[in-house]
């Protein structure tokens, strides 16, 4: 299996909100600036560390949404959820200007550079699109051209976190596609009603077996579970097939 | 020095005050592993311990239930913050497996079914520490948790209990597993909030 070894004590750092902006209603991009942040892969995480007035403390992990270009701001993309501590203070408290702990990044397994040449097949499961628009990003960033492929599951369209950019760059970034999975509501000119992702659509709008794709797959675990076992079903290498999940709140 | 987040509250008042630092109650079990869940038929399933010397001790399903099992209730915590209290388990004491085994070696490479490895230290899987465990809850351990059987050390973060787990191989010297070489700490003591490299 690869290595990747992280030797760097990661320390904290007070980051400062510079942005913020709603991906869905429910989902919110926050920029942040980020003292001395070391750079990080597509598919990296980061903690944050929130602080209560009386001292109590909340951490969590969230995947990175942006592509490292050398210095700049760090982006991440929240989900709300609606009995969690963090996300709803992430997507309905915090505002530009504001303060929040910070350290990363973590993970060196689900993770995509740009120097790797086989073809990348996205498995993506509502806000598990995060750290794969990450990857789709750096990319596009390096100016690659390595095939990469998009299947984005998701709930409806207004659920669906960086529609426009997607599209765009389905059109635009050359040697990648983006197909969408509508699950409860499909746009009225889709060709069929909404459906979960199934062995079918992997099999048409994923890579064959044949061509080694390097497989990343990010969802909550049901789709996760599902999705890789259709890779595995279709005859993927399960060596080449990465997953990461969301849960929790 | 923290810096205090503007209007967090927090949910402090639902915690119980028996969680290690920087961990939240979860009332699900989160899944977390790096790749698709391996299906192990029951009848192809090995255990095997290989000693420092090379030698191989290995226990098939029939074998490996037909050992003394206990039932574990214990609190477990996962490096991605959620903590899971009062489970329930049911398996075979590390210290049951190396009745049969001779070594000298202080530590271990856990490894699984799917290549996943995990290390510890031998001190830490005995004396009543660590379990091999095949029931969760009275049930036989669903695959996605690591099913037929896995690696239960539950006063370290749950990534070292390897799920899926296929065997040890006794190490002189302490090495990197999967996750630890993934930036992951080599020890990660809940308690001691050893998550990484340098904590």
């Amino acid at each position: 299996m690869a290595r990747a070894a992280v030797s760097r004590r990661l320390t904290w750092r007070a980051a400062t909100v510079v942005a913020a902006r709603w991906e869905t209603p429910s989902a919110r991009t926050l920029v942040l600036d980020v003292p001395e942040w070391p750079g990080h892969l597509a598919g990296q995480h980061l903690d944050i560390r929130l602080t209560a007035e009386d001292g109590y403390q909340a951490q969590r992990s969230y995947s990175i949404a942006s592509a490292w270009p050398g210095d700049g701001p760090v982006e991440i993309s929240v989900q709300r959820l609606e009995d969690g501590e963090v996300s709803p203070y992430l997507t309905d408290v915090v505002e530009p200007g504001d303060r929040i702990e910070v350290r990363g990044p973590v993970g060196g397994w689900f993770v995509w550079r740009d120097t790797a040449t086989a073809p990348v097949l996205l498995l993506a499961g509502g806000s598990g699109v995060v750290p794969l628009m990450a990857m789709i990003r750096a990319r596009s960033l390096a100016g690659g051209r390595q095939p990469f492929r998009l299947i984005y599951s998701v709930r409806t369209p207004e659920d669906a976190l960086y529609a426009e950019e997607l599209r765009r760059r389905g059109r635009e970034d050359a040697g990648l596609d983006v197909r969408f999975v509508w699950t409860r509501k499909a746009p009225d000119d889709w060709p069929h009603p909404p459906r979960r992702i199934d062995l079918a659509t992997v099999d048409t709008y994923g890579w064959p077996p044949g061509f080694e794709p390097d497989c990343f797959v990010c969802g909550p675990t049901t789709f996760v579970e599902t999705a890789a076992d259709m890779l595995v079903a279709l005859g993927h290498d399960p060596k080449r097939i990465r997953t990461e999940r969301f849960g929790g709140a | 020095m923290s810096i205090i987040s503007r209007g967090f509250g927090g949910r402090r008042r639902e915690s119980p005050p028996d969680l290690p630092p920087g961990q939240y109650l979860a009332h699900d079990f989160p899944v977390l592993s790096a790749g698709p869940t391996p299906r192990i038929p029951l009848d192809r399933w090995h255990f095997t311990i290989v000693t420092e010397t090379g030698e191989k001790h290995t226990w098939d399903w029939k074998q490996f239930t037909a050992l003394p099992a206990e039932e574990i209730t214990v609190d477990i915590h996962c490096v991605t913050k959620w903590s899971k209290l009062g489970t329930t388990w049911k398996g075979v004491a590390i210290d049951t497996l190396f009745e049969e085994v001779e070594s000298a070696a202080d530590y271990v490479m856990a490894h699984s079914y799917g290549g996943y490895t995990t290390n510890v230290p031998l001190e830490d899987l005995l004396d009543g520490r660590a379990w091999i465990a095949y029931e969760y809850d009275g049930e036989p351990l669903h695959p996605e948790h690591g099913g037929p059987a896995r690696l239960l050390i539950p006063h370290l973060y749950f990534w070292k209990s390897a799920k899926w787990v296929d065997g040890f191989r006794m190490m002189h010297e302490d090495e990197p597993g999967f996750w630890e070489d993934a930036g992951y700490h080599m020890y990660g003591d809940p308690w001691r909030e050893q998550r990484y490299h340098g904590d």
